[in-house]
């Protein structure tokens, strides 16, 4: 199969849900089974996709292919020379996986949809609403320039406003879908600014170009400050998107939509949509912009992770467990281990989408009840939900025979070797310590939820296991959360495919002074590795020593919960009343919507009442004030009008009038009384005239 | 006691007096041109006295010759206006003719 070819099939893969949105949005009153359609078009994406990732694996390994044409061409603008903007899609390897994993999660999602959103009003719309999610996340994965990801990363966030504000009936999802579009928006200035950094320095979008140009030296306005900048500025966006902090207070809140969209929010679209943004940007990122990115990420997986420990809403724990994970892929990014980021977004989606689809299948069993304080004993109501959830709660635990142990096991020896390599030693002892958060939390969720006895009798009774088209996703999901797929060897992701062949660590172009040393040098005729010896080195010191370390953290972590929860051995509310204040700061989610409320609504919403204000009374009042002085000037020239002038022209007439009256008596008519007139007249006139 | 110019002014003066009084006072529209008659007859004495006193030629003679003839054409246009009055109202009394009002 031709590159061409290739090229076609993934603009087709492209389009197919834009079409599924358009025809059901347009024709779901004629047809109320128009849903089946849009599923039907999703299958079809997913079973192309396919095809691309396997002649792109089989005859394309190790060849991008770009295709570009050009859409705006300025010609030769004045000051700043040649400049053009091209649109295009570039297919590698991240490329090719990332789409069909977007696809089949979607796929999945909308067959799980079926019967979830069964009897809904809107129940046509919201397969358009995934379509068009589903489209623009395939447009930032497929894209080969910033202005185009830029467009369908908008178009993400306009789709997750609509999917997740789905009930906006309930005020609740309004804000909620409110609140995601907001936050998003600032992290998106920051996005915008950092392209523009970019544009104005080289004139194009192509990310390629770009690439080639900070690879001759050419770096934006001849600073390496300038290309920390806008790696900064542009990973801001995906702070918004990727629900880092202090952006990441929309995704726990985003839960207000439908189950099954915060599945496709959480796993496939959005939220990868910004580590997927600073995968395409590594290249470009110099040792300061990564420091700062591995910072975030760690934060942020700690936090989400202490977070998560306290939640009673079985959506929320997934939800802070999504933060929290992906404060580790963007952690990975930022310490350089950028395939292992990669393999974890894609191990992730995976077991994500299978736990919050797994939790929508306990909220529907239960009625809609999501406090897991009411659940317990739903093992043996909902056996394949049970099975699934559990396969992934393993897989996020890191227990070996599991995709996530490997990824999981990948990150944490990035952090270990970045430790060992610059001494920032806080890195790893955060993603080890969140590792341990994570099995309790995760294991915490699932006694509660599906062991021991129930604790709400009746709902108990009315539970039941999901139907077909429910349960089949879960299991599909569930299957690929094993290790099997990844690799032959359960214990080294190094022998899998997916790191030794798929995705490999792109060369990064920014200049060697302002790179960590070990992203520099290893030999340049060696495409696979390309970071230096020293790093090559570092990751297998610390490939052990992490495997054994996160091994330990994560069986004592899981170890505590069946003490806590299962066996009773150790009572959790002894220990949170022992340090209540910690215990209240997890559970209020560290204040930070407090704070927020405090620092930026609080005094912009006082501002906008002082700005009403000022608006209601003094501009308002100006307006008014002119307008009453108007009606008051107008009243006086009316007046002014009906007495002066009026009156003038009155008299005239009457004065006209009097005269012709009066004088109308000496018109008798009667030719004799002329004469007597003209003879008096006369005579009069000869006084008058003459002289004497 | 001889004539003299102021004689003969006199004459005219009451004549032009008359033929006033004539045209204002009287009813019958005939009597009203023989009014006009005793106006143009009193210049005409005018101009003949001044012609005989004055100190001039013979133009005051001409002058009154041509005051006659135009009195004879002003005479047969004005009975002319007269009979077609009477055609229209059946009488030539000026006082009762007052359409030139409307």
């Amino acid at each position: 199969m031709s590159e061409s070819i290739l090229v076609t099939l993934s603009i087709v893969i492209l389009f197919l849900p834009l079409l599924g949105f358009t025809t059901v949005l347009l024709f779901n009153k004629k047809f109320p089974k128009l849903y089946l359609f849009e599923v039907g078009i999703l299958i079809g994406a997913f079973l192309l996709s396919i095809v691309v990732l396997i002649v792109k694996l089989s005859s394309y390994l190790d060849t991008e292919i770009v295709s570009s044409f050009t859409w705006i061409d300025f010609g030769d603008v004045p000051f700043l020379g040649r400049v053009s903007v091209e649109l295009g899609v570039k297919i590698d390897n991240v490329a090719a996986i990332m789409v069909v994993v977007v696809n089949l999660i979607s796929l999945l999602v909308h067959v799980y949809s079926i019967e979830y959103m069964r009897g809904d009003k809107r129940y046509n719309r919201y397969f358009a609403y995934l379509g068009i999610f589903t489209f623009s996340m395939l447009g930032i994965v497929i894209t080969h320039n910033l202005l185009m990801m830029y467009i369908f990363w908008e178009l993400v966030g306009l789709s997750s406003y609509l999917l997740i504000g789905f009930w906006y009936e309930k005020k609740s999802a309004a804000d909620a879908g409110k609140k995601a579009f907001i936050v998003n928006r600032v992290g998106d200035i920051g996005f915008f600014i950092g392209i523009l950094i970019l544009f104005t320095s080289y004139n194009t979008f192509t990310f390629d170009t770009i690439f080639e140009q900070i690879a001759a030296g050419n770096l934006p306005f001849g600073s390496s400050a300038w290309l920390t900048a806008a790696g900064i500025l542009i990973f801001m966006g995906a702070v918004g998107k990727s629900a880092q902090f202090p952006l990441h207070v929309w995704l726990p809140d985003a839960m207000e939509g439908p189950t099954p969209v915060s599945a496709l929010i959480h796993a496939a679209t959005m939220v990868a949509a910004g580590v997927y943004l600073i995968a395409r940007i590594f290249v470009m990122l110099t040792a300061d912009a990564m420091l700062v990115i591995a910072i975030v990420g760690a934060f942020t997986a700690f936090i989400a992770a202490t977070i998560a420990l306290t939640q009673n809403d079985i959506k929320k724990v997934l939800a802070y467990s999504t933060v929290s994970q992906l404060g580790y892929m963007v952690m990975s990014l930022g310490v350089g281990a950028y395939a292992f980021a990669f393999f974890h977004l894609v191990t992730h989606a995976f077991f994500k989408a299978c736990l919050f689809l797994g939790s929508g299948s306990v909220i529907h069993a239960m009625h809609h009840e999501q406090d897991i304080r009411n659940m317990g004993g739903l093992r043996k109501k909902l056996p394949i939900t049970y099975a699934s959830f559990l396969i992934s709660t393993l897989a996020i635990s890191g227990v070996p025979l599991t995709s996530g142990f490997l990824s999981k096991d990948g990150i944490l020896a990035g952090t270990y070797a970045f430790g060992s390599l610059t001494g920032h030693w806080l890195i790893p002892v955060i993603g080890f310590g969140v590792a341990l958060m994570t099995a309790f939390y995760m294991f915490r969720l699932v006694i509660i939820t599906f062991h021991g006895q129930p604790r709400d009798q009746h709902k108990y009774d009315h539970a039941h296991e999901s139907p077909f088209v429910m349960a089949m996703p879960l299991v599909v999901l569930g299957v690929l959360s094993v290790f099997i797929w990844y690799t032959p060897l359960p214990h080294s992701p190094d022998a899998g495919w997916f790191i030794s062949s798929w995705v490999k660590t792109p060369h990064t172009v920014v200049p060697a002074e302002s790179s960590f040393e070990f992203m520099v040098g290893g030999a340049a005729e060696n495409a696979g590795i390309i970071h230096s010896e020293m790093y090559t080195e570092a990751m297998h010191h610390a490939h052990y020593p992490a495997m054994f370390l996160s091994l330990i953290l994560g069986g004592l972590g899981i170890l505590l919960a069946y003490s806590m929860y299962q066996w009773k051995k150790i009572d959790p509310d002894k220990i949170a009343g022992k340090v209540p204040g910690l215990y209240k700061f997890s559970l209020n989610k560290w204040y930070i919507d407090e704070l927020y409320d405090a620092i930026f609504i609080n005094p912009t919403v006082t501002l906008s009442r002082a700005l009403a204000w000022f608006d209601n009374t003094i501009i308002d009042g100006i307006v008014n004030g002119s307008a009453s002085l108007t009606r008051f000037i107008s009243a006086l020239s009316g007046l002014f009008d009906t007495y002066i002038v009026d009156g003038l022209v009155n008299f005239t007439a009457f004065f006209s009038g009097f005269i012709g009256i009066t004088f109308k008596k000496i018109q008798t008519g009667k030719v004799q009384t002329y004469i007597v007139l003209v003879v008096f007249s006369v005579i009069l006139l000869i006084f008058i005239v003459s002289p004497f | 006691m001889e004539v003299g110019l102021s004689h003969f002014l006199v004459v005219s003066t009451a004549l032009l007096s008359l033929g006033i009084y004539g045209v204002i006072t009287r009813k019958n529209a005939v009597m009203v041109l023989m009014g006009i008659e005793l106006i143009l007859n009193a210049a005409n004495i005018n101009f003949v006295a001044f012609s005989k006193y004055g100190n001039f030629g013979l133009e005051g003679q001409v002058m009154a010759l041509f005051i006659i003839v135009l009195a004879a054409a002003e005479a047969a246009i004005a009975l002319a206006i007269v009979l077609n009055i009477y055609k229209t109202f059946n009488h030539v009394n000026v006082d009762e003719i007052e359409d030139l009002k409307e």
